[in-house]
């Protein structure tokens, strides 16, 4: 054999985070520190109308009441809040007409991401939003989607262009008071995307969301607002990078999902942001609310694969209100070196009818932590609902550990839920199997890994389940221990 | 005034009446201290989530009988199990009935906890082994250690294989208005040695009582015991059961809990594994109605390698009753080849029953095998269709197919005349005279 176990796991310790990189792009940023005058200058930075600038202002009273949630499976030191800077935009002209007016450097950062802003993605039809450090740079295919009435771009432009649309459904599924981070990114958030597709709109190609949290000391506040009027349907992908330093930096998201009657929104992630170092310096914080509403005959999906983040902290629920709607979670989480995640799902079953599955796979390695925390609650009307849910937990050595919480709550005689949890290790004999067919132990773990994640990895759009099998080799080689 | 701060005042009472110079003496009173920090547990607490006390503690209980009640076997003859031989510790009103009971210093221990605090040849086994398994840090099992003082003893030296179960019955004649008792257990089972105790409440009227009763249970090299549980009280008493269970090397321990009636139960069942090859099993069945509420609380805490944990847990809810199951798995990073396997199964019957699930494994090895399932559902309504298009009336149908369902957890019951008792109470439960011995 070529490599030893030994020699794998040194391998894998030393893997570098790739996209670990800084771009010196010259940055607009707000002096560290947070207080109202903050809140109004992005506000006005934004060029907001009054009703948002006092939208934020309550979310910042609120959230200047609230304490920080410590109910977590994760150990972290608290961030401070007042030695981050809320807002930080890549210096240059307002808006760009044309991939010509992007500063070359940008570009090239978006070359080392993979994204290329040109003919390839044409050619995988995906359409994207770009937002580095909590501004929205770009958007491609604006005018492709507006032909048919889809409205794709950046969500302050949204409230500059579409404040009735905007104002009807922000905060309606997270309201700005329904947690700390919640309320902190309700007040602070300094850009995002926003997406409404129209009545019976087919969406001809995915929507893409790339983040990046490039200047140092700032945290990245993104919102996103995704709406799908009735029976239309939209994929939409979300992808995050950042680069290595030394400090934790913060992110703390809010995705609100609406999906009216008859509506279908896939939404997958692949997180990527910066882990920490072998001995867990650095990383991401990663806080993030996320949730959709299902009204009648909608079908909400969340598919996420974590790989990821120095702590991880974000539950993708679904509150089924609607009759027969869906709702689905497709979840892989890896954790290496000295990550940490607290991740799962809320299904709320309202109305009648109503069905949803959880597929949870978390795999961890080295001396991290991963937690499987989910609710499935089945209200008093919600007649014949149904759940299924299946966590499943890989443990690679002895040093990391696998928690599952799942809370279960049925209110209806009529109420189907399943729920089952395993955790194992790859079995020794499963390695042995693939080296006596001249396959190494590197090889062996991959491709049992990509077994063990098939079905989540098979939810995921084309693109992004190619770059989100590689990722999870990276993330995982030759880790067992 | 409220419980918590009688309870508190009564404390200097009650120190008054027993002896202040016994070796339990500081025990009882840290633990009346932690009481005191801590009060009765709230939804507030995560372990509480989803049980409220509110309604058991707002009735004015006393804290102490005053007087020792004598009953006429006679009269509560249907409360033991027929035709067998067994020992019988038997506690009326918090105090021991000699009449009712049958103890045994015969090679063994079969006697009371009062005896064993204050007769200095147990001396040493209460100092070896009282509260040092339970957790000191909860308030529940706090407020029993310091108020301390009768329940029952067993004490099993080596080599002993008891030829005949245990019984433990608590009494409460209704004598007082409303009753609380807090009767504590220690049962030691030295190496290779075998036991069987059966373990019960009554109330003998409607009069509220609340029991917070805390079990202690060490069983040594090589043993095994057999503990079930039977709570089929009538629907104004509440129970809380802490039991702890500290196991060492080979030796198997098996709980069965069947809750069947009671206005709240809340059963907290811990298990540590302190050596290796140690097999845990606890299985429940719950069945009950009207607004009654059943809370499982598990604990198996795998803290070395080569052991097993199985439980199994059935639930049927009709009414507007809530069952609530809580199963936490904990796997210690040393715990390597563990096999944790945990099952929940509940069926709703009516719209207004409620359940609460919340299997939960913590695991640090990676060499272990632990699953959990639960599942809410209701009864199979083809199988419900076979029977009664075979003549089965639909009362008689239902109740054999939740028989059926209960029946993995019978199955394991060792001793026939308590397995034919609880199909009996299960029969009168579902409302059928059927024998179930189909």
């Amino acid at each position: 054999m070529a490599y030893t176990e030994e020699e794998l796991k040194k391998e894998l310790e030393t893997q570098e985070y790739a996209y670990g990189f800084v771009t010196n792009i010259e940055a607009d940023t707000f002096p560290k520190g947070l207080n109202e005058n903050i809140v109004r200058a992005i506000s006005k930075r934004k060029e907001e109308p009054n009703w948002m600038t006092e939208w934020r202002l309550s979310a910042y009273r609120a959230w200047e009441k609230m304490e920080e949630p410590n109910w977590a499976n994760v150990k972290y030191a608290k961030p401070d809040f007042q030695k981050i800077s809320y807002y930080s935009a890549p210096k240059s002209k307002d808006k760009y007409e044309s991939l010509d007016e992007v500063d070359p450097e940008l570009l090239k950062t978006f070359d080392k991401l993979g994204i290329s802003i040109d003919e390839q993605k044409k050619l995988a039809g995906v359409a994207v939003d770009i937002v580095v450090d909590s501004v929205s740079v770009a958007t491609t295919f604006k005018k492709t989607l507006s032909e048919k009435g889809i409205i794709f771009c950046s969500i302050s432009e949204a409230i500059r262009e579409y404040p009735e649309l905007v104002r009807k459904y922000i905060g309606t599924v997270i309201p700005p008071k329904d947690n700390f981070y919640s309320a902190l990114n309700s007040a602070v958030f300094s850009d995002g995307s926003f997406c409404y597709i129209p009545k019976g709109v087919k969406c001809p190609m995915e929507l893409s969301t790339y983040f990046r949290i490039n200047q140092a000391g700032t945290g990245q506040f993104e919102r996103t607002l995704v709406i799908a009027d009735s029976d239309s349907y939209v994929s939409y992908l979300e992808g995050c990078t950042a680069p290595s330093r030394d400090e934790n930096q913060l992110h703390a998201a809010v995705v609100e999902l609406i999906a009216l009657d008859d509506a279908e929104i896939k939404y997958s992630t692949v997180q990527n942001w910066f882990p920490g170092n072998k001995n867990g310096k650095g990383g991401v914080y990663n806080f993030v609310t996320k949730r959709g509403i299902c009204h009648k005959n909608s079908k909400i999906s969340w598919t996420q694969v974590e790989t990821g983040s120095a702590v991880t902290w974000k539950y993708p629920s679904c509150i089924l209100k609607g009759d027969n709607s869906i709702g689905e979670f497709y979840s892989i989480a890896v954790t290496n070196n000295y990550q940490q995640a607290d991740t799962g799902t809320k299904m709320i079953h309202i109305g009648k009818n109503t069905k949803s599955t959880i597929i949870s796979k978390g795999i961890s390695a080295g001396k991290s932590q991963n937690s499987y925390r989910g609710l499935v609650q089945v209200n008093a009307k919600a007649e014949n609902a149904r759940n299924f849910s299946q966590c499943d937990s890989l443990l690679m050595g002895n040093k990391c550990g696998a928690h599952t919480f799942p809370y279960i709550e049925a209110k209806n005689n009529s109420a189907m839920v399943e729920h089952e949890a395993s955790t194992s290790k790859i079995g020794e004999d499963q390695i042995f199997y693939c080296n006596q067919r001249g396959i190494d132990t590197e090889k062996a773990i991959a491709l049992i890994v990509n077994g063990f994640s098939k079905e989540v990895l098979n939810k995921l759009p084309m693109e992004f389940a190619v770059e989100a099998q590689k990722l999870l080799e990276i993330s995982l080689e030759g880790s067992v221990g | 005034m409220q419980l918590s701060e009688k309870l508190i005042s009564s404390f200097l009472a009650f120190e008054l009446d027993t002896d202040i110079n016994s070796t339990i003496h500081g025990i009882r009173t840290s633990a009346i201290k932690k009481f005191e920090e801590l009060g009765f547990p709230t939804r507030k607490l995560e372990n509480w989530k989803y049980t409220s006390l509110n309604r058991v503690i707002k009735e004015d209980y006393t804290v102490f009988s005053k007087k020792k009640n004598v009953l006429d076997f006679k009269n509560v003859k249907d409360y033991f199990i027929d035709n067998i031989e067994s020992y019988k510790i038997v506690i009326v009103d918090g105090f021991f009935d000699p009449f009712l009971s049958q103890t045994s210093h015969d090679g063994l221990d079969i006697c009371i906890m009062s005896a064993a605090l204050n007769k200095p040849k147990y001396s040493k086994i209460i100092k070896k082994y009282f509260n040092k398994t339970a957790n000191s840090e909860d308030s529940l099992t706090s407020l029993n250690t310091a108020f301390s003082k009768e329940g029952a003893y067993i004490h099993v030296p080596k080599n002993t294989v008891l030829e005949k179960p245990v019984e433990i019955i608590h009494f409460a004649t209704g004598n007082e208005a409303a009753l609380m008792l807090q009767p504590r257990n220690l049962i030691v089972v030295e190496e290779s040695s075998e036991v069987e105790i059966i373990e019960s409440h009554q109330s003998l009227t409607d009069n509220p009582v609340f029991t917070n009763s805390v079990t202690e249970i060490f069983s040594e090299k090589n043993s095994k015991i057999d503990y079930y549980k039977i709570q089929d009280d009538v629907v104004t008493s509440s129970l809380i059961d802490n039991t702890y269970i500290s196991q060492k090397r080979d030796s198997d321990v098996k709980v069965h809990t069947f809750s069947f009636g009671g206005k709240l139960i809340r059963n907290n069942l811990n298990f540590f594994q302190n050596d290796k090859s140690i097999n845990s099993t606890m299985k429940g069945v719950t069945i009950i109605d009207y607004d009654q509420f059943v809370d499982h609380h598990t604990l198996v805490h795998h803290a070395n390698p080569n052991c097993e944990s199985h439980q199994d847990y059935k639930g049927i809810y009709s009414g507007k009753s809530t069952g609530v199951f809580n199963g936490k798995i904990i796997v210690d990073k040393i715990a390597q080849k563990t096999n944790a396997f945990q099952q929940n199964n509940n069926i709703l019957l009516d719209d207004k029953s409620t359940i609460n699930s919340k299997p939960q494994l913590e695991i640090f090895a990676d060499d272990v095998k632990c699953s959990h399932g639960c599942t809410i559902g209701q009864l199979d309504q083809d199988a419900l269709f076979y029977l009664r298009a075979r003549g089965i009336p639909k009362k008689e149908a239902k109740a054999l197919l939740t028989y059926a369902f209960a029946n993995n957890v019978l199955e394991s019951v060792n001793i026939p005349e308590l397995k034919y008792k609880v199909k009996k109470i299960i029969a009168k439960k579902l409302g059928v005279s059927l024998g179930f011995d189909l």
